[in-house]
């Protein structure tokens, strides 16, 4: 069986001539089914690229990427995505954004009664699954940052997608409700049997969701290295104070300071906190 | 107990004049809260003290009255206009020129307004030309209107059409650019064809915008009119404030600004009722 998603030498360019830069380089990587990877790096390391590009919103310049063995040519509904935010509909109840994919054609073809049915019920079971069944007929602009997140990550598993892919979908939202929905995403990613590409700035967050964690350094972007996550699957928060946990944490921060060439001058913080004293 | 007074009481008065101070503070800070009552109050307020001002600048006989009639002359002057010179035929055909020359300019603004701010091609091929021709002078086209339409009802349009449609097109194609890029590709990982994302994601996030957009041009609409009365007309608001012009008739000139301002504030509140109504979610507290 293919595995969810492969990519060949994968690059990507930017310009022309004197504006010519490379974000992607040789990226080559494959991601099993029903795996949880997840995707750190610098900033300017093309992460973010990465992400689009297996969404299909953005083109690649070279090498080739299949989604379950199928060359990605543009965004499809076999691939989910969850957004930083501003991605809800503002005039839509959080129950009408989950049913948003309802409205095209391409889930509405051949419809008989019965898959209505399952198409409500399907949004019925998303709204007790993410929790929200309370606010069902609430506007986004009601809710919170994390509820309104929530209804992102519904949405998109609304078509059952393969893939789920999620650019900093908990990057705005406060350290106590991104834990909530890191353990939220974590059961229900295991629930669908639904893969997760997710790209963060969080080393922390990384390792706590991802059963790998991919390292990409910039100039050029490029994968720096592959981390295997050395816990069990299913995870809870106390694992965060364990040593396997944390000595990862070390060597990936480490790691990305070293690849981004940004380091905390201490000599330079000595001289000044020497002259202050002077 | 309101919440201001509650706010005052809070505050321990450590001289007589601390309160004050602080409700000096309170009114002016930036962006801050004033009550229903107050800002109603502050608002009449606003049109009494030039209307008071008039009135007792027109009663002292400080200025000439063929210079500045008093309230009571225009009044007259509408009540006279109303019973002998048939007032509501002139508001009729002014607001007849207005909506079509506006509807017009929206029928054809919308839609293009909506490719310009969709596809980059169609913004190139249209909006640098629209800039350009949106800077020309609306009067300076009446010659030409007169020629190419003649001095009919058309030419009235014509100059309406003239001086909102380039502004519209431009400002519908801004709001349609302002649609969040998130929310258009969420739909288009959710399988949305391209159709689809402009039916369903790009004309809803948008209309609010456009509803706003349409009463604004619509105030431009009205400001052409006295423009477009200048072809040739013989009724209409603007005519008669040009013809009033000719006979030194100020109290009447003063009369038909006056109404269609109040017109024009008639149909703007009229656009925010709308815009309240049909965006419920905009008004959604949590």
């Amino acid at each position: 069986m293919a595995s969810a998603i492969s990519c060949r030498s994968v690059g990507k360019v930017f310009g022309t001539g004197r504006n010519r830069v490379t974000a992607l380089e040789n990226v080559t990587l494959d991601v099993a089914n029903g795996e949880f990877l997840t995707v750190v790096g610098a900033s300017g390391c093309g992460k973010s690229t990465l992400l689009r590009m297996l969404a299909g919103l953005e083109t690649y310049s070279s090498g080739s990427i299949d989604a379950a063995g199928i060359p990605v040519t543009g965004p499809g509904a076999d691939r989910g995505m969850v957004f930083q935010n501003y991605s809800l509909y503002p005039w839509l109840t959080v129950l009408g954004n989950i049913k948003f994919p309802r409205q095209l054609s391409i889930h509405t073809h051949d419809r008989t009664s019965s898959d209505v049915e399952a198409a409500s019920g399907r949004a019925d079971a998303l709204l007790h699954l993410m929790g929200l069944a309370k606010v069902a007929s609430a506007y986004p602009s009601q809710l919170s940052g994390g509820m309104q997140q929530r209804v992102a990550i519904a949405r998109a598993l609304m078509t059952r997608p393969r893939i789920l892919l999620m650019d900093e979908p908990f990057g705005a939202l406060d350290a106590q409700t991104r834990e909530v929905m890191h353990d939220l995403i974590l059961h229900v990613s295991a629930l669908e049997g639904v893969t997760v590409v997710f790209v963060t700035h969080d080393v922390e967050e990384a390792i706590y969701l991802g059963q790998r964690v991919l390292l990409m350094a910039p100039q050029p972007g490029r994968i720096d290295s592959i981390h295997q996550v050395p816990l069990p699957r299913e995870r809870d928060q106390e694992m965060k104070y364990t040593a396997e946990f944390l000595g990862l944490k070390s060597t990936i921060r480490e790691r990305i300071a070293g690849t981004c060439g940004i380091r905390t001058d201490t000599e330079l913080l000595q001289k000044l906190s020497r002259r202050a004293a002077e | 107990m309101s919440a201001d007074q509650a706010m005052t009481a809070a505050v321990p008065a450590t001289s007589s004049s601390a309160p004050g101070k602080a409700a000096r503070a309170r009114v002016w800070k930036i962006r801050g809260w004033l009550s229903q009552r107050s800002y109603w109050m502050l608002a009449a307020l606003g049109l009494a003290i030039p209307l008071a001002s008039w009135s007792a600048l027109a009663a002292f006989g400080a200025v000439n009255r063929v210079f500045l009639p008093s309230p009571a002359d225009v009044i007259h002057r509408v009540a006279v206009w109303f019973s002998d010179d048939d007032l509501v035929s002139d508001i009729g055909i002014s607001f007849f020129r207005v909506m079509v020359g506006w509807a017009l300019s929206a029928l054809i603004a919308l839609p293009l307004g909506l490719l310009i701010g969709t596809f980059r091609v169609v913004q190139a091929l249209l909006e640098p030309l629209t800039d350009f021709v949106r800077y020309m002078p609306a009067v300076a086209f009446i010659p030409l209107v007169m020629l190419w339409i003649g001095i009919d009802e058309g030419a009235k349009v014509g100059i309406i059409f003239i001086g909102t449609f380039f502004q519209m097109v431009l400002m519908v194609a801004e709001d349609v650019r302002r649609v969040p890029m998130a929310q258009i590709e969420a739909a288009q990982t959710m399988g949305a064809t391209r159709l689809e994302v402009i039916e369903h994601v790009i004309v809803p996030s948008s209309k609010p915008a456009l509803l706003d957009t349409l009463r604004v041009t619509m105030g431009w609409a009205w400001t052409y009119l006295v423009v477009a009365e200048l072809v040739a007309a013989n009724s209409g608001l603007g005519y008669a404030i040009i013809k009033a012009q000719r006979f030194l008739q100020t109290d009447k000139i003063f009369a038909g600004i006056i109404l269609i301002g109040a017109i024009g504030l008639a149909m703007d509140q009229s656009f925010r009722l709308v815009h309240r109504l049909a965006f419920p979610w905009l008004h959604a507290r949590s």
